[in-house]
């Protein structure tokens, strides 16, 4: 089972490929003479019957990629394929200032390409990502499960930094959706998050590795409202910058409508949940605090990034 | 307060909102006494720079009084005049213990978005979209200053506003470009753009020992001003051939720096080349209009350096990366780590060695923001910069 879900990141670049394709291909169907001229191919009357074709393969994809559906990407680069073949075989019989021209076209098709290249690829990548998951618990029958990772370098010693990580009950300090960590007997913490819905769910979890300076690994217990493990990793920074630190979780999702909630609880963009939860983790640790704009009072936070508050001061 | 806020595109409009707040311990408030319009402002007021939302408070050069502090700022007091640098640092992360104060690593808190248009973020800035923060700005009657404790430059000697005033931004942005150009004795340096970035380039390149500075622009007053700054040539790119220009001036060599202080909006003489670019970011297909640092790099000599501070947001078409490879060219740039140039540049200034005031051509209340914009844009009226008072 895989945790596919498309990236964000791979979403957002569709959307700008998908703007660049419509604006392309409006201009191709409705001045087919003018990108002729503009591209060096206005000597040939295959071109101009070429362009519109073109044209409409452009909006054609545009359509799913202003959706957000990266995938699509692949059919441009197909289509960026082409048109560099033509294009090539067009410039091996030109030359002047309509040969200069084309090769302009030329350059600029190959910088779409390589953009296209770059989204589809990373597509690829969401789906095929390596798993933390075998640190989950095998008690629960599971489906599927939700991987997350991040990592950063934190400008302060590997001790200190893994202290700081071990408190467990500080964690809500810049884990934003951790409601509540508390002690639950020797080496176990009851954990309670928020769920959407103002709803929250609740585990125990055992530590069950914890090397000082190096490592803490720990997972949910039985009767968890979701199973979930997750490890993190202290190692020195090489030239004396600190320590590095690599988290990875792994949430069990079941079938259904309890793998759905799972899903809802990560939103959009569970990479970017631990990457900002990371971001204020390295925060408090170099600089004493969380810190906080206007438009972000919270602090690093995914769901924040899309609705932004105007960077004027709250009254 | 009143502050001047973005409400889209080609429009800024002053009004009345909250004052700030402290939200940090390391945060100060400044009550703002002179704040001025930049070239990159303009950026935002064209609609150039993503993530603006209606009514951000714009603003990033800016100076006053101290009037509050958070628990956590020993180093100033209540009354202390500082002027206070663009970029927001922390002081502890790597970069700023490495002195690039632009890419803290920590005072972005939208870093997740900036990430996914540039890989990595750099730091925070004072008004200048959510991509770098969503911090209000300083063109406004009081500010938020966080890392009050590391930023904000105390002055303390005699100095009116106007002459520490560019210390926030340009004058140690233009300094860079000069210095990341590495001049030894017999350098050539070209500034395009003599706007006031590319002024305080061409007074930097001077200073720093090259032979030959040359400015070049469309506009004859800013021109002048560059030959003031110190410009031993000025070119005029709407009147002559900028590449044989400098060939001519250089017998063939090219300059050996070129600084770029003209950033993404950039016109070109050629209507046809001007249309591409302009037609490509109308449909999205790039988001920058840069004729100036495509030419700078055909331009510069073989082994030279290209120094570029003029600003670019995202993707540009036919980058000449041939010119730059085959030709050992290297390319060397930035937002202006601006603390580490303050003590220094503030030595020169107080020292008589630069008058920065020079360049200021309008002074305005800042309820009168709109219309700087306008004039600052438009080249009205022979401006080149444009100081607020609240
Ligand atoms: N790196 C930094 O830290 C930093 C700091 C401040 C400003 N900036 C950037 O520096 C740039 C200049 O700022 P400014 O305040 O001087 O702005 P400005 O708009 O007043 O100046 C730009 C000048 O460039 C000229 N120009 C346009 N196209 C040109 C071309 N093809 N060749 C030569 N000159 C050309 C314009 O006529 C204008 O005079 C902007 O992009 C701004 O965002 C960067
Ligand atoms: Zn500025
Ligand atoms: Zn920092």
């Amino acid at each position: 089972m895989s945790s596919s879900r498309t990236r964000p990141a791979a979403r957002r670049t569709a959307r700008v490929l998908g703007l660049a394709s419509a604006g392309l291909g409006v201009a191709m169907l409705r001045d087919p003479k003018g990108v002729a001229r503009v591209s060096g191919v206005d000597d040939s009357a295959t071109a101009l019957s070429v362009i519109p074709l073109v044209g409409a393969r452009e909006l054609l994809h545009a359509l799913p990629l202003l959706a957000g559906r990266p995938g699509w990407a692949w059919t441009r680069v197909a289509g960026d394929a082409v048109d560099l073949t033509a294009m090539g075989v067009a410039l091996s019989h030109r030359g002047g200032e309509r040969g200069r021209r084309l090769r302009t076209a030329t350059a600029a098709v190959a910088g779409l390409a390589a953009l296209d290249l770059l989204t589809a690829a990373r597509s690829r990548r969401a789906g095929s990502r390596s798993a933390a998951r075998e640190l989950l618990p095998s008690s629960a029958p599971w489906k599927s499960a939700i991987d997350v990772s991040a990592a950063a370098t934190v400008n302060r010693p590997p001790q200190e930094v893994h202290a700081r990580w071990h408190d467990f009950s500080r964690l809500p300090e810049f884990m934003a959706h951790v409601r509540e960590v508390r002690p639950a007997g020797i080496g176990r913490w009851h954990w309670v998050a928020e769920a959407p819905g103002r709803r929250t769910v609740e585990w125990v979890a055992e530590v069950v590795e914890e090397s000082p300076g190096e490592r803490i690994r720990w997972r949910s217990l039985p009767g968890a409202d979701v199973e979930n493990a997750g490890v993190v990793e202290f190692r020195p920074a090489p030239g004396d910058q600190g320590t590095e630190v690599r988290v990875r979780l792994a949430y069990a999702q079941p079938g259904g409508k309890a793998g759905k909630a799972v899903a809802k609880l990560f939103g959009e963009a569970p990479d970017q949940q631990v990457r900002d939860d990371l971001a204020r983790f390295k925060q408090i640790l170099e600089t004493g605090q969380v810190v906080r704009s206007e438009g972000t009072p919270e602090g690093p936070l995914a769901r924040r990034m899309a609705k932004q508050q105007p960077a004027v001061p709250r009254s | 307060m009143r502050a001047t806020q973005w409400m889209g595109k080609n429009h800024v409009e002053v009004n009345e909102v909250p004052d700030p707040r402290l939200l940090n311990d390391r945060d100060a408030i400044v009550k703002v006494t002179s704040t001025a319009i930049c070239g990159s402002d303009l950026h935002l007021y064209d609609g150039f720079i993503p993530t603006m939302k209606k009514g951000d408070i714009l603003g990033h050069e800016f100076m006053g009084e101290v009037v509050e502090v958070g628990r956590g700022v020993s180093n100033l007091r209540v009354g202390d005049r500082v002027v206070v640098p663009f970029p927001i640092a922390c002081g502890a992360c790597n970069a700023c213990e490495r002195g690039l104060f632009s890419v803290c690593e920590n005072s972005n808190p939208n870093a997740g978005m900036a990430e996914k248009l540039w890989g990595h973020s750099p730091c925070g800035i004072f008004g200048y979209s959510h991509l770098v923060g969503g911090y209000p700005g300083g063109q406004a009657e009081y500010a938020r200053v966080p890392f009050a404790d590391v930023g904000p430059f105390k002055v303390e000697d005699d100095l009116t506003d106007e002459q520490v005033l560019f210390l926030t931004d340009i004058f140690p942005t233009g300094y860079m470009g000069a210095e990341m150009c590495d001049i030894s004795p017999g350098d050539v340096v070209a500034v395009w753009g003599a706007g006031p970035v590319g002024l305080f380039a061409v007074a930097s390149a001077k200073m720093l020992g090259a032979e030959r500075v040359v400015a070049i622009d469309r506009f004859g007053y800013r021109l002048d001003k560059a030959r003031e700054a110190g410009a031993t040539d000025v070119l005029n790119y709407e009147e002559v051939d900028v590449l044989d220009a400098l060939n001519e001036l250089t017998a063939g060599r090219g300059p050996d720096g070129c600084i770029d202080a003209v950033g993404l909006e950039a016109t070109h003489p050629t209507t046809a080349v001007d249309a591409y670019d302009r037609a490509k970011t109308a449909v999205m297909a790039e988001t920058e209009r840069p004729h100036a640092l495509r030419e700078a790099i055909m331009a510069c000599r073989s082994g030279g350096t290209v120094s570029v501070i003029g600003v670019y947001g995202g993707l540009m078409d036919k980058f000449p990366v041939g010119s730059l490879m085959n030709r050992s060219l290297t390319v060397r740039t930035g937002q202006a780590h601006v603390h580490r140039y303050l003590k220094p540049l503030y030595e020169k200034i107080r020292d008589g060695e630069i008058d920065p005031t020079f360049l200021i051509s309008h002074t305005l209340p800042l309820d009168r923001a709109p219309e700087g914009y306008r004039m600052f844009r438009d080249k009205e009226d022979d401006c080149t910069k444009v100081v607020l008072k609240p």
